[in-house]
């Protein structure tokens, strides 16, 4: 043993320790279990798709599933029907959760007013719809009390359309996009406002050139978390919506391509070409992100 | 925008009082600045300090009294109405524009034009000797460069009246030193009107033409640094002031300006007696370690060493009387631990105060 360390000295690290250097320990061993699960049910599940949706159905041209998508325009506009949900209930719910996310944050009783914005997502799409088919609905209150109240003087049809799949989107994905907007306001130090206060500028003025370029990248990654969601809508489309028209997206014509005219093939198809459309807009944000200051946000680091 | 007055020559505290629920931060406190002064505001933390510069600032509403800068009241008035430069703890640099943008933003928001931004920005960097790091962000800069930046921030829109926030506190010691030194030199060459929040005598007397000391919320007292530190008003200012031996005794004798104080163990002490030390009573005589000292005359204070350090130009030790009392004493040499001594000071360096209802 006495020999050891002199010998270990001439030797330089040892590989454990040069590992280490690089990051790699015991601990860096856990990670083994997600890959495996990550590969299981993301990775072949992806690729075999992927590989199924080049070897259609009927056999044919590798392309047959896509040109098939973009030249029938009952398949291909239900990417722009998507698009019409998923991109103004991602916009509206940034702009409720900014400011509300600002009032919360200088509350007392926070943990209070969060619980109860966040209680929706608890609830799920399905229940959403439900509870809107009831409120909502021609016989609902909603209709009830403004007609009672004569600013209607016929039923509205929210539900049963693009409002009524607009609005169970915009109640399901509030609490998740106000979570994370919520983080990011309270992330940013409030002497930095206060500093822009006693240098003169107006509580408009503090917004624009102190927290809004601070918050804009939280922002955009709110934006393609919130959408992703809200671009994979189903039920409620199905629900509260008008699947055979207006709200028909594109989950919906891959689920019939699966299960009504057991096409695999097409239906896997469809899946990659929703998932290309979403990398679309996330790419997008995300590219513009990297224009915007993306430091720290905490006034100095002392 | 109404902004308030560019030039002043006092700025009034009146009743000013600041309560957070019922704990009452600010006790009716009222005070004057005078137009140039250098005034630091001096207290342990939790004094109330800061809540007073917030108030001035106008971060925080005072919940009685006024604020008065000649004979317009500002504390109605928003922070970005009153016009008046602050300098955070923290800083608060804003770490998404770089020094220049920072330092030029108070300006901006007055809608200055783009090449007099430019000018006043060149300008006030060169004053804090900061034109190499005009763009840079200050994630990018040290402790004391972004001290400096905030300054420059602050004192660049010409304001009436710059607030400073323990601006030091998060710096070593060394440079604390040395952005005292700047800090006095950019006061002297801009001649602008200061508020400064501190807990550290040592910065408060070499900076502040007067200091306030702040204790619960309540002024203490008022003066110049050579007053505070050679004449405190009472007894937990004197503690403050760095008297941080406490000894009681019975007044037994009074010889001129001096009294002598029968503090036990047959020891006695001569100090200058301050308002409402009477004959008899019992008072409390307070010394600084570095002017206690150990003596040869039998009325010292015996004492037995618990602890002693080097200092460099002494040794500085405490030690427990008789009676239990921590007293804190410096001596020319050094001493052994347990060793028993007999403690004494210049009358001139121990104060009496009359005993106090705490």
């Amino acid at each position: 043993m006495s020999a050891a360390p002199s010998a270990r000295r001439t030797e330089g690290p040892t590989l454990t320790q040069k590992l280490r250097a690089r990051g790699l320990d015991g601990v860096t061993l856990l990670v083994l279990p997600c890959v495996v699960v990550a590969v299981a049910l993301f990775v072949y599940p992806f690729l075999y798709g992927l590989w199924l949706s080049f070897h259609p159905k009927a056999g044919g041209d590798a392309l047959t599933n896509y040109e098939r998508f973009f030249s029938d325009p009952f398949l291909s506009k239900t990417i722009w029907t998507t698009l019409r949900l998923a991109l103004p209930v991602t916009l509206l719910n940034l702009l409720i959760a900014v400011p509300i996310a600002f009032r919360v944050r200088l509350m007392k009783h926070q943990r209070l007013l969060t619980t109860i914005l966040v209680l929706p997502i608890t609830l799920g799409t399905v229940l959403i719809a439900e509870g809107m088919l009831f409120y909502f609905g021609p016989q609902g209150w909603f209709t009830r009390s403004l007609m009672w109240l004569g600013v209607l003087s016929h039923p509205l049809h929210i539900v049963h359309g693009y409002w009524g799949v607009f609005l169970s989107l915009v109640i399901a994905i509030f609490p998740f996009t106000f979570l994370l907007t919520l983080s990011y306001v309270t992330g940013i130090d409030p002497s930095l406002e206060q500093a822009a206060a006693t240098l003169g500028a107006s509580p408009a003025a503090r917004f624009r050139e102190v927290y809004l370029p601070l918050l804009l990248p939280g922002l955009a990654i709110t934006f393609c978390l919130s959408f992703v969601q809200a671009f994979s809508v189903l039920p409620s489309a199905v629900l509260v919506g008008d699947p055979a028209n207006t709200t028909r997206v594109i989950s919906i014509a891959a689920y019939q391509a699966a299960f009504e005219e057991y096409d695999y093939s097409l239906a896997s198809a469809i899946a990659m070409i929703m998932g290309a459309v979403q990398l679309v807009v996330v790419v997008v944000i995300l590219g513009g992100r990297t224009l915007l200051y993306r430091g720290p946000v905490a006034a100095a680091k002392g | 925008m109404t902004v308030a007055p560019t030039k002043f020559e006092t700025l009034r505290l009146e009743g000013v009082s600041r309560d957070f629920g019922t704990f009452n931060a600010l006790k009716n406190l009222d005070l004057t600045i005078r137009r140039g002064e250098f005034v630091a505001l001096l207290g342990p933390s939790g004094c109330g300090k800061t809540t007073a510069l917030n108030c001035i600032a106008g971060l925080l509403d005072v919940t009685g009294g006024r604020i008065m800068l000649d004979d317009a009241r500002i504390d109605t008035l928003r922070p970005e109405e009153r016009g008046f430069g602050m300098v955070f703890q923290n800083y608060a640099l804003f770490p998404h524009m770089n020094v220049r943008r920072n330092v030029g933003f108070g300006l901006k928001m007055r809608g200055v034009p783009k090449p007099e931004i430019d000018r006043r920005v060149d300008e006030v960097l060169a004053t804090v000797r900061l034109t190499s790091q005009a763009d840079k962000l200050p994630g990018q800069l040290s402790g004391g460069q972004q001290q400096r930046v905030a300054i420059a921030r602050a004192i660049v829109i010409a304001p009436p009246l710059v607030l400073m926030d323990e601006p030091l506190s998060n710096l070593d010691a060394k440079l604390r030193l040395e952005m005292r030194g700047e800090i006095r030199r950019i006061h002297q060459s801009l001649g602008s009107t200061t508020i400064y929040v501190t807990h550290d005598q040592e910065e408060a007397l070499s900076l502040a033409d007067r200091i306030v000391v702040i204790r619960e919320g309540v002024i203490r007292q008022v003066g110049t640094p050579a007053e505070l530190f050679g004449a405190p008003a009472h007894l937990d200012v004197a503690d403050f002031m760095g008297f941080r031996n406490r000894v009681p005794g019975r007044v037994i004798g009074r010889d001129g300006d001096f009294v002598t104080l029968d503090v036990g163990d047959g020891a006695r002490l001569v100090g200058k007696p301050r308002d409402g030390v009477d004959d008899g009573a019992a008072a409390i005589a307070m010394a600084r370690p570095d002017d206690l000292v150990p003596i040869d005359a039998a009325t010292g204070i015996p004492a037995e060493i618990e602890t002693i350090e080097y200092r460099g130009r002494e040794y500085h030790g405490l030690a427990r009387t008789a009676a239990g009392l921590e007293v804190f004493f410096s001596s020319p040499t050094a001493l052994a631990r347990g060793a028993k001594i007999r403690l004494g000071a210049d009358p001139d360096r121990v104060l009496v105060y009359p005993e106090e209802p705490r």
